[in-house]
């Protein structure tokens, strides 16, 4: 697998039993704030690439650092080696970029739980295997005060049984079926899913209007 | 008798399958390509031997990253990155037989402002690109969602997309915009009233009395930002405004085949009985321009309307209220009128359109540019330019002191050279006023109708364009 492509593995070059997203267990980082927009995520200046090399860097670029461009205490300074971002409401809002959550991922973020996600950022989620998990604003505080007074703490998110385990206790969170289904069954690598229906495909458009006969 | 939506009939006409894991597989009738997002999926389409199956549904243009300057559109491009984006997808589309919008061609411009121009976007399609902004085409009475970059390869490698279905909310309008309002006052208004994360799930269906009247153009400012209020689409069911605006344009059936391909655009509206999941109401008679005081799309006010204090809002609202302010330098319970501006921006996916410019021109005849001002008019294609320069609208701009400029999204998002310094203040017809959004982090967005802005260059101050002759 070249390096240019997803970093993830791939439907045709492993089969759907490599693919599948079951269980992630690590560490956390909690990342506070509503409506945390795509631009924060990645800045606009460093989509300028034509292939996803090097971009662990510049996740939270502007905010990980302060006027004189010195490391601030900013949590993606603080909690390197962390593979569980918890956020709180919106998150991934703006921008359709798939460099934000792929600058999540080469940083090292694996699972995502928030209060709730962007549309398009959670799409892309799935798009890369990463677990986007939806839970009430007072599971969510808790995790991040947790992860705060205990960074090296385990935690544990069980994507087909929908819960996260931590501090010895298990809680209820919410992934979409979609993407659950799409992660725990290893299909989240849609490409040869799609053209597995190509005769379904011209058939659909054979029946449009718009769509010029062939 | 059925009481489908036009979201409803339109998905299920381009349902191709189930997918296993619940979702629908989609066909894509029209897929817009650009330089940002597209290098990658091609990349993996190569290195997998997939070809694409429906080049003729896929159009390319380049907007993001192209300098405004007529000298620095030169080939190579000054930035090497830059270059390497816009080689790649010369390349790429070139390649796999795909209409492409380069540099050198008149009708080059950004994606949202070009496919309905050309008449490209039409009544009933299915409308993708790897871009939040896509929104923009349901003005047509399409389905158009922005995608990310792994689903651009999958549009390219099958023409189609894995997608969920979304709820329908209606939001109806009661009364009409008074002089001086616009179309983006109201989606602003509408943003600002419904939160920035309202539309999360649902996809928006306008109507009523004050959409019914927009011109095309001003329909499409009002879908581009749907995606800022939270919903992947919006659209606006056909009427005779949308029929006659595509009559003629250069991808527009001809003749007989208008007339039949109208009435199948008839057919798609949403039936008068259809079932909502949802219905909002919003009477717009009162309305004033609208302009934002914070750092979300949502926090917006009308112009002479006292910024809100952080304590006079909703518990969940305070603190990001309290950031985005420290941020703006804006005084709560003060109005946003009289706000300093030191750059006013014209343009983009938004409101980079003929009739934006010729808003701003009414404002603008006949004045200049306040001094500590630097203005910038960025047309949205170069179609857009050349018909405003038949029109003299450019010799408007450039007597008043703004700088014409060749087409692209420049500052809106400042991947190009055009970009906001320092914590200068910006008076923008854009759509997002995200911190470092124009390029600067510490950069301050104002964002407001296209009128605003001119009013705002001229008097180098955030002003109500209704108290400025030719505003009204």
């Amino acid at each position: 697998m070249s390096d240019e492509g997803s970093q993830s593995p791939r439907q045709d070059d492993v089969g759907v039993e490599e693919m599948k997203v079951r269980r992630v267990a690590g560490t956390g980082v909690p990342v506070r704030g509503d409506d945390i927009d795509t631009d924060q995520i990645i800045p606009a200046r460093f989509l300028k690439t034509t292939t996803w090399e090097g971009l662990d860097e510049y996740a939270f670029y502007d905010a990980r650092r302060d006027d004189d461009g010195e490391r601030n205490d900013h949590p993606f300074n603080e909690y390197k080696g962390a593979n569980v971002l918890v956020v709180n409401d919106n998150f991934g809002c703006g921008s359709s970029r798939e460099h934000a959550p792929r600058a999540l991922a080469r940083w090292g973020v694996e699972a995502i739980v928030g209060e709730s996600f962007a549309e398009i950022f959670a799409d892309n989620c799935k798009s890369l295997g990463i677990p986007a998990a939806t839970a009430e604003p007072e599971t969510v505080a808790e995790l991040q005060d947790f992860i705060e007074a205990t960074p090296d703490a385990g935690i544990e998110l069980e994507v087909a049984a929908e819960t996260v385990t931590y501090d010895g206790k298990t809680v209820d969170v919410d992934i979409d079926e979609a993407m659950r289904g799409a992660l725990v069954q290893g299909i989240w690598d849609t490409v040869a899913l799609l053209r597995s229906k190509m005769d379904a495909i011209d058939e659909t458009a054979a029946d449009l209007p718009y769509v010029e006969s062939r | 008798m059925s009481a489908d939506t036009l979201y409803d009939k339109v998905w299920d006409q381009h349902k191709v399958a189930d997918l296993p894991n619940g979702q629908d597989q989609l066909f894509i009738g029209l897929h817009l390509i650009h330089e940002v997002t597209s290098p990658q999926p091609f990349s993996e389409l190569r290195e997998r031997g997939i070809e694409v199956p429906y080049p003729e549904r896929n159009v390319a243009t380049v907007d993001h990253i192209v300098p405004t300057q007529p000298e620095g559109r030169e080939r190579p491009l000054a930035d090497e990155s830059a270059e390497g984006m816009l080689t790649a997808l010369e390349r790429n589309t070139s390649e796999s037989d795909i209409q492409f919008y380069g540099l050198d061609s008149e009708k080059q411009g950004i994606t949202h402002v070009v496919a309905p121009e050309l008449g490209l976007t039409q009544p009933g399609m299915t409308v993708v690109c790897g871009d939040s902004h896509t929104a923009t085409h349901g003005a047509f009475g399409s389905i158009a969602f922005g995608i990310g970059t792994s689903q651009v390869r999958d549009v390219l490698a099958s023409q189609c997309v894995a997608a969920d279905k979304a709820d329908v909310r209606r939001i109806e309008t009661e009364g009409r915009l008074g002089p001086g309002v616009h179309s983006k006052d109201l989606i602003l208004k509408i943003i600002a009233e419904l939160g920035v994360d309202g539309g999360v799930g649902y996809v928006y269906e306008y109507g009523g009395e004050a959409i019914r009247d927009l011109s095309m153009e001003e329909r499409l400012a009002v879908c581009n930002m749907s995606i800022e209020g939270g919903a992947r689409a919006g659209y606006i069911n056909p009427d005779e405004t949308t029929y006659e605006f595509l009559r003629g344009r250069e991808f527009a059936p001809e003749g007989e085949a208008f007339e039949e391909r109208k009435a199948y655009w008839e057919s798609i509206r949403s039936d008068p009985d259809a079932d909502y999941d949802d219905v909002v109401h919003l009477d717009v008679s009162d309305l004033a321009p609208m302009v934002t005081w914070g750092t979300n799309p949502g926090q917006a006010v009308g112009v002479s309307e006292p910024v809100p204090a952080p304590a006079d809002l909703p518990e969940g609202k305070r603190e990001a209220a309290r950031t985005a302010q420290d941020h703006t330098g804006v005084e709560p319970g003060e109005p946003m009128a009289g706000y300093d501006i030191d750059v006013a921006f014209l343009g983009t996916c938004t409101n980079g359109r003929v009739s934006d410019f010729r808003e701003a021109a009414a404002v603008l005849e006949g004045r200049e540019v306040h001094d500590d001002v630097r203005a910038l008019a960025v047309p949205g294609s170069q179609t857009v330019k050349s018909k405003l320069e038949a029109e003299g609208i450019d010799e408007v701009f450039r007597e008043a002191g703004f700088d014409w400029r060749e087409a692209g999204c420049s500052m809106c998002l400042a991947m190009n050279d055009d970009s906001l310094e320092g914590d200068e203040r910006c008076a923008s017809s854009s759509n997002r006023n995200y911190v470092g959004r124009q390029g600067s982090k510490d950069g301050r967005t104002v964002l407001m109708s296209p009128a605003m802005v001119a009013a705002a260059a001229v008097a180098g101050e955030v002003t109500d364009v209704r108290e400025m002759e030719g505003g009204a």
